[in-house]
């Protein structure tokens, strides 16, 4: 990763940022941003309705990313539906299901879920007189599938996860999950929240054989406001729409109005044009450094960064999860006596970023009964010295509360 | 360093002044911080309008710590209506610091958990 961090400008403004809560958003790189503003300068149209020049070729990028981020998965264009966020694709799912869901029903999450998988279905339990059934994880802090097998049954509709928790950094056996329950009960449908996988772990999609996938542009180097959402093709063609509108009818003064096809009926409106073309290019800049090196890089970090805060605050620093099944630059901690907050506050007033609190993940701090943690998260740009950093500036919270 | 974290503040989130429960309260209420996981609960026992005696006990930073003790020395002894009358510029005064949004919901946690408890019904001996 030599030289990667000169490639984001964020270290130009401000040299001295130690950048560490990628997990929330990552910084963004050079030729990423110079591909958001060079829509604004070049091209600057509306996607699938104009006929001049620039509509024209606003409309050819625009699906090109589209057959772009249907090869970064290994799966069909049509199967790519853009979002603004994973949050919005989850939520998107929970209303086109929801005719789906009858009184009686249960839908099945599991403890370690951010809130953006976990209160959509809670919600939609809710709503259709379903059961919401939390599976919880492991002493290794990842959800097990003979666990997850015990919690599915005859009127099991939707199987919902994470491959990668979002705080303690393990990743799920998401294949294996997918297959026990689906042996278990064939009509199940599994979602995966893919927020902390995409762009940072392989994602086969094909093997995982789930049936729906969510993840942002914005934890990948990307912009904000992308999302995808994955769906099997069979499955998007038999749902209805979504939001309605402009760019996804077919004749809309009919009694029953009539709907594109997948994947267009799930975008109605003027999408966020501008972050689907620095989609485009996030998928090249992946490409260029490569998942598995990204990979091998942030988890290598986090498996340091365990090191070091152990060696320097030894049985006052608590750990969350298991750092054989930690695959991710991930590291959530709490140290004892000094809140979470107290702790982020501090160093964020001398440049280190970190994130404190319950990182939208209420049921996973419930089950653990912790009021809040501290959060770490590495990326590309991060070196052995952010460490250091952050070793140095963890001494010094401790001075403070200790004298 | 931080001087958010002034020794005043550090002082009274690590010995903080009126923790704990009130045995002849006639008051009790709870709040919390979503974005923190900051928890307050009040006692407190009024008579004749005032409030003679205060308690706190709560789970969190610093900052919402140190302002449930800064604010339980400040109203113990006044009357109710000047309790809440209290408002956000009264809790930043007592503090002494200037917060971000963030940190102002944990600042203030103490003032709202304090305007719950005196709003619940209570054998004041009026």
């Amino acid at each position: 990763m030599k030289n990667i961090k000169r490639l984001f400008p964020i270290f130009d403004a401000r040299p001295g940022l130690v950048y560490l809560d990628s997990a929330a958003t990552s910084l963004t790189p050079a030729p990423i941003i110079d591909a958001v503003a060079g829509y604004y300068r070049e091209l600057s149209a509306n996607v699938g309705r104009g006929l001049y020049a620039t509509a024209e070729e606003t409309t050819v990028r625009f699906e090109e990313v589209r057959e772009h981020t249907a090869r970064f998965l290994s799966v069909r264009a049509d199967e790519i539906v853009f979002t603004r966020s994973t949050t919005e694709g989850i939520n998107l799912l929970a209303y086109i299901l929801e005719d789906h869901i009858k009184a009686g029903d249960n839908i099945v999450v599991t403890a370690l879920e951010h809130h953006s998988n976990f209160l959509p279905w809670k919600r939609l339990a809710k709503r259709c007189g379903a059961e919401l059934r939390i599976v919880p994880f492991e002493k290794d802090r990842s959800i097990h599938p003979d666990t997850a097998r015990s919690f599915v049954d005859s009127r099991t509709k939707i199987f919902a996860f994470s491959a990668i928790s979002n705080v303690f950094g393990t990743a799920n056996p998401v294949a294996d999950l997918v297959r026990i329950v689906k042996d278990a009960n064939p009509t199940i449908l599994t979602i995966v929240d893919a927020a902390q996988a995409a762009g940072h772990t392989p994602i086969d999609v094909r093997s995982w054989d789930c049936d729906f996938l969510a993840f942002s542009g914005h934890k990948m180097f990307g912009p904000t406001g992308v999302g995808v959402l994955y769906g099997k093709s069979t499955l998007l063609a038999a749902l209805p729409p979504y939001q309605v509108g402009g760019g996804m009818v077919l004749d809309s003064m009919a009694d029953g109005p009539t709907y594109m096809d997948a994947p267009h009926c799930f975008e109605a409106g003027t999408p966020d044009i501008a972050a689907v073309v620095g989609l485009g290019t996030t998928i090249d800049f992946l490409d260029h450094i490569g998942i598995d090196s990204i990979h091998e890089y942030e988890a290598g970090l986090a498996t340091l960064a365990v090191s070091a805060l152990k060696k320097a605050f030894g049985d006052s620093i608590h750990i969350l999860g298991l750092n054989d099944r930690r695959k991710s630059g991930i590291v959530s901690f709490t140290l004892d006596g000094i809140h979470p907050h107290d702790i982020a506050q501090i160093l964020g007033d001398r440049d280190i970023c970190i994130r404190a609190g319950e990182h939208c993940a209420a049921p996973l701090h419930r089950a653990l009964s912790l009021p809040a943690t501290a959060r770490v998260s590495f990326s590309v740009y991060n070196t052995e010295a952010d460490i250091e950093k952050l070793i140095e500036g963890l001494k010094e919270v401790r001075a403070l509360f200790k004298s | 360093m931080s001087s958010l974290y002034q020794a005043i503040i550090l002082d009274h989130s690590k010995h903080p002044r009126n923790c704990g429960e009130l045995e002849h309260a006639n008051h009790h209420g709870e709040a919390k911080n979503p974005t923190c996981g900051d928890s307050l609960s009040m006692d407190v026992l009024t008579e004749n309008g005032l409030i003679s005696d205060i308690r706190f006990q709560g789970q969190g930073c610093a900052i919402s710590q140190a302002s449930a003790s800064f604010l339980t020395e400040s109203v113990k002894g006044k009357s109710v209506e000047e309790a809440l009358a209290l408002e956000r510029d009264d809790i930043l005064v007592l503090l002494g610091v200037e917060l971000s949004p963030n940190r102002l919901k944990c600042a203030l946690l103490s003032l709202e958990t304090l305007k719950k408890t005196l709003a619940q019904d209570s054998t004041d001996t009026v």
